[in-house]
């Protein structure tokens, strides 16, 4: 994969793992590797000893975007006054049962 | 594998004064305090005190360390095990070891300490390791009473660990703890083994006892009455359970297993205290253990060459996969699926 980085040491990889058929990937950790090939071989030597998983992914950490942790109130506030989106919100008649 | 010995501190006059605090951070300050008050988690990206940071970088990487080179005593017996199932074990849990000092080199990378820097000091002798790596396994039960009594005192002050409030921290705390439970089993059945057979075997395993036991017992770190930056620890939430809390616990848990076991602790000061419910035990010797710490114990000079020689001879390895990869690096892969 030509990741458009320069290479000067072994980059870092971000390690996500799916721990059985179904399931999704789960971040675990990260490595330093020198190519996807690499950090994969090292990522199942590292995570996945005890059959952590039945599938591994290994992204370069610096192609990942994060939110800033200043912007959490306004990406993330707004949503904690809108209780009508859960379901406990709605009082339904007890004879109605499970709805 | 771990130790206390962990976050130890530079020499006085290296230390940096306090900085003050500027208004600017005031602010943040206190939503960090807040968090921390609420027992709440502290992230890579999140403002944290430059002291907090520092405090961790030091800790987690002395811990990392501790793992790399705790390698060394076991990877000693790895051509000498007994049997093919021995081997089979202690490379296993030699390379776990290896793994956990992976996970926690990257733990400290999100504080913005980078690998080289780490390994350098290491390398350097300017970063310290757990002490007990620097006295010798001389007998395959030293690789047993390791596993039973190393890892046993590195699982009590790991456990507390995973509650950190450091996520990353506590996150790869949790990894380790999951996989050190079969590090001290696998020891302590090895020496139960030694234990059913010959006069000689025996004598090996009560020998080993005898030279780890106090060594174990100051893995916990100075008495909390000289524990002068445990109690800052305990503010920020990093450490959660004293030194000397932690060795009771220790102590308390394995009397039991070594009357199991049939070998005698050490410690003639040793006995049931009715009152306190607890162990009472004896002096340890604190001069051995900073003697140690500041390099003079018997090994400190073997292991740091070992572990420089064999960074220094993988580096033509590590050149190699990189100039594959730059190499290969137009070329493209297969997608991930």
């Amino acid at each position: 994969m030509n990741t458009g980085l320069q290479l000067k040491d072994w980059p870092l990889w971000e390690v996500f793992v799916r721990s059985k058929q179904g399931l999704e990937h789960k971040h675990c950790g990260s490595l330093h590797a020198s190519d996807a090939a690499h950090a994969l071989q090292m990522a199942r030597d590292v995570y996945t000893r005890r059959q952590e998983g039945v599938s591994i992914w290994v992204v370069p950490s610096q192609l990942i975007t994060a939110s800033a942790p200043d912007d959490k109130d306004l990406m993330f506030e707004p949503a904690a006054d809108k209780i009508y989106r859960h379901p406990t919100f709605y009082d339904i008649p007890d004879e109605v049962g499970h709805m | 594998m771990y130790t206390q010995s962990l976050n130890v501190q530079d020499p006085l006059g290296q230390r940096a004064a306090p900085k003050p605090l500027s208004l600017e951070n005031a602010e943040a300050q206190k939503r960090f305090d807040a968090r921390i008050d609420a027992d709440g988690k502290i992230e890579p990206q999140d403002w944290m005190p430059e002291a907090y940071r520092k405090t961790l970088i030091r800790q987690i990487s002395q811990h990392a360390h501790s793992e790399i080179v705790g390698m060394l005593p076991e990877g000693n017996w790895i051509s000498r095990a007994p049997s093919l199932k021995r081997k089979a074990i202690l490379i296993a849990k030699v390379q776990d070891e290896g793994g956990h000092g992976l996970y926690l080199y990257s733990a400290a990378e999100t504080l913005g300490q980078g690998r080289d820097q780490m390994l350098a000091d290491l390398h350097s002798g300017k970063a310290k390791y757990s002490s007990i790596f620097n006295y010798p396994t001389l007998t395959w039960a030293d690789v047993g009473v390791v596993g039973w009594l190393v890892d046993g005192a590195a699982i009590m002050n790991q456990i507390p660990l995973c509650r950190c409030s450091y996520g990353p921290y506590a996150r790869a705390m949790i990894r380790v703890c999951k996989e050190e439970s079969f590090h001290q089993r696998q020891g302590y059945e090895a020496l139960l083994v030694m234990m059913q057979g010959t006069a000689e075997q025996k004598a090996m395993v009560q020998d080993a006892v005898n030279r780890f036991w106090w060594k174990c017992l100051a893995m916990f770190g100075p008495p909390d009455t000289n524990s002068p930056h445990s109690e800052q620890a305990m503010r920020w939430g990093i450490k959660r359970i004293s030194n000397d809390d932690l060795r009771q616990k220790f102590v308390d848990a394995t009397v039991p297993q070594a009357k199991v076991l049939g070998v005698t602790l050490p410690d003639p000061d040793l006995k049931w205290n009715e009152e306190r419910q607890h162990y009472d035990y004896g002096q340890i010797d604190w001069d051995e253990f900073w003697n140690t710490v500041n390099g003079n114990g018997p090994c400190n000079k073997e292991r740091l060459a070992t572990r420089v020689k064999a960074h220094n001879d993988g580096q033509w390895v590590r050149d190699a996969a990189l100039a594959y990869a730059r190499k290969h690096q137009s070329t493209p892969r297969k997608a991930a699926a």
